[in-house]
């Protein structure tokens, strides 16, 4: 058994974290969906400790100007803009 | 349309001239395309039209390709069968009553019933591969790095790479040739100068289409044959043994860490995806529904609406996954697995110079069979996501069929090695 029941106060907690609605009807159809998918997910506990050598390397390049999107293509798929600036809700 | 194979039929003429001057084209509908809508198969994006071309696009165009429309596909690429599309799931074509496959399940089945010789799909855990062998048709997941993700709307960054899909393996490495190479807007393709070139530079993917398996050592992970069903693990083993009767030896390999693949691999491509889907806020772009009350309830309702019940799944489990309390219980211990599968792919490499199982371990679902239940929908994806946890090159081509469905035969080469994986996999259709 996952030592992280998973309950439907818990499904509306993390999906306010994650910023979307649920309905009741998904807040409970999530909650015993994702008791399950996380009971599986802890078999991850029985993967060893791996000397991991990650072959990551940051890539720069000269910077340089280039052409970009013109103002009004990069608002052309807002679905409302003001004097060229993007129009959203109050933050408070 | 009868199988919904695309989504926006529209028809793009790329230059006069080129390799691939009087071929078909149809593009994932996660590709972005200049001027033709781009949905990601969601009702979020269902008005959006980028200004720009996905580098991909870019070369189809300047190799002489015709785009002939987007294809529909999982929402954002998450699903395995092309039925959770806001527009409707696609038709396999080889039995209409069955699915294609995901998520790139328009692309294969456009190939597949002729609507375009060749199709761009995207892979981030089997998703060319997947509806290639559902479709019957061969499929291409390209080492990590070797095609640019410019323009490809992001769903799990370390994971995706655009592939070639084409009804035979020379048509889909043809297609890989135009498409492959180093692109300076993609910091994840190899561009940058200390190395000497993009593995690319030199290579003739559809050269290598040449059916010569004479002394090449295939490797059967037999890790993969457990859980398969019967019928796909017989078709598969009759077509090892096909390359064998060629010349190929066939060498059994096992690889402990894959039993663990799957689970890494929801949770590394779940928290990928709640950190980029976090940009559909409504604002910016995509549907909006509306500018009462204040940023975090609207965006939360605009996203309420606009996703679909697998995405807003994936996002939310991503989302538990990383918070806090938690983070080291999936994701570090993902990313272990991750690097755990890596090493055992390695280790596999010295004893074969390509590896194979069943594409996937089961026949294509009927329509609506599977979407119930999430969990087993994931366990579907257990032969191809390995592949992409350990970032190599993996192509399905079809070994023949089992109950009148087509099965795919999966080959995964070693880093960059294209060339290898296309010529064993083109003795497979001989």
């Amino acid at each position: 058994m996952s030592d992280t029941p998973v309950d439907a106060d818990e499904v509306r907690h993390v999906a306010e974290l994650a910023r979307v609605n649920l309905d009741e009807e998904e807040v409970e159809a999530f909650a015993a969906q994702f008791a399950d998918i996380l009971e599986y997910f802890d078999a991850l506990d029985e993967v060893p400790e791996v000397e991991a050598d990650p072959d990551l390397v940051n890539v720069m390049r000269t910077d340089e100007v280039r052409d970009g999107l013109s103002q009004e293509e990069a608002l052309q798929n807002a679905p409302e803009s003001e004097d060229g600036f993007f129009k959203g809700p109050r933050v408070s | 349309m009868g199988a919904n194979i695309f989504i926006t039929e529209e028809t793009v003429d790329g230059a006069d001239d080129g390799p691939l001057a009087g071929t078909t084209v149809a593009v994932k509908d996660n590709i972005s395309t200049e001027g033709v809508r781009t949905t990601c198969g969601s009702a979020m994006l269902e008005d959006y039209v980028p200004p720009y071309d996905a580098t991909v696009v870019e070369r189809l165009k300047e190799a002489g390709a015709t785009v002939v429309g987007k294809t529909n596909m999982d929402e954002f690429g998450m699903g395995g069968t092309t039925e959770t599309s806001a527009f409707g799931p696609t038709k396999n074509p080889v039995d209409e009553e069955r699915v294609p496959g995901g998520s790139s399940g328009g692309s294969a089945a456009a190939v597949a019933a002729g609507e375009a010789d060749v199709a761009l799909g995207t892979d981030t855990g089997g998703s060319v591969r997947n509806p290639a062998a559902f479709c019957g048709v061969v499929g291409i997941k390209p080492t990590y790095g070797l095609v640019s993700r410019y323009g490809l709307v992001a769903y799990a960054n370390s994971l995706e790479q655009v592939g070639p899909i084409g009804s035979t393996v020379e048509d889909a490495a043809a297609l890989l040739n135009v498409v492959s190479g180093a692109d300076d807007r993609d910091a994840t393709t190899r561009f940058d100068e200390s190395m000497d070139a993009h593995p690319a530079a030199d290579s003739d993917y559809a050269a290598a289409a040449d059916g010569d398996v004479d002394g090449l050592t295939v490797g059967v992970v037999t890790n993969l044959l457990d859980g398969a069903d019967d019928r796909v693990v017989e078709t598969f083993e009759r077509s090892v043994s096909d390359l064998e009767s060629q010349g190929a030896e066939v060498v059994e390999v096992s690889l402990e860490s894959v039993e663990h693949a799957v689970q890494a691999y929801y949770v590394i491509a779940m928290s990928e995806a709640s950190s980029n889907l976090a940009r559909y806020d409504g604002v910016r772009y995509g549907l909006s529904t509306g500018k009462e009350g204040n940023w975090n309830e609207t965006y939360a309702e605009t996203r309420e609406e606009g996703l679909g019940e697998e995405v807003k799944r994936r996002i939310l489990l991503g989302t538990y996954a990383l918070s806090a309390g938690y983070h080291d219980k999936y994701y570090k211990k993902a990313q272990d697995a991750r690097a755990w599968i890596k090493q055992d792919f390695d280790a596999a490499f010295e004893e074969a110079d390509v590896l194979a199982t069943p594409t996937m371990p089961v026949l294509p679902p009927e329509l609506g069979e599977s979407l119930s239940d999430p969990l087993q929908l994931y366990l579907m994806d257990a032969n191809t996501v390995p592949v992409n946890l350990a970032n190599l090159p993996a192509i399905s081509v079809p070994a023949g069929e089992a109950d009148g469905l087509p099965v795919g035969l999966q080959l995964v080469g070693p880093k960059f090695g294209e060339e290898t994986m296309i010529r064993a996999a083109s003795a497979v259709e001989e």
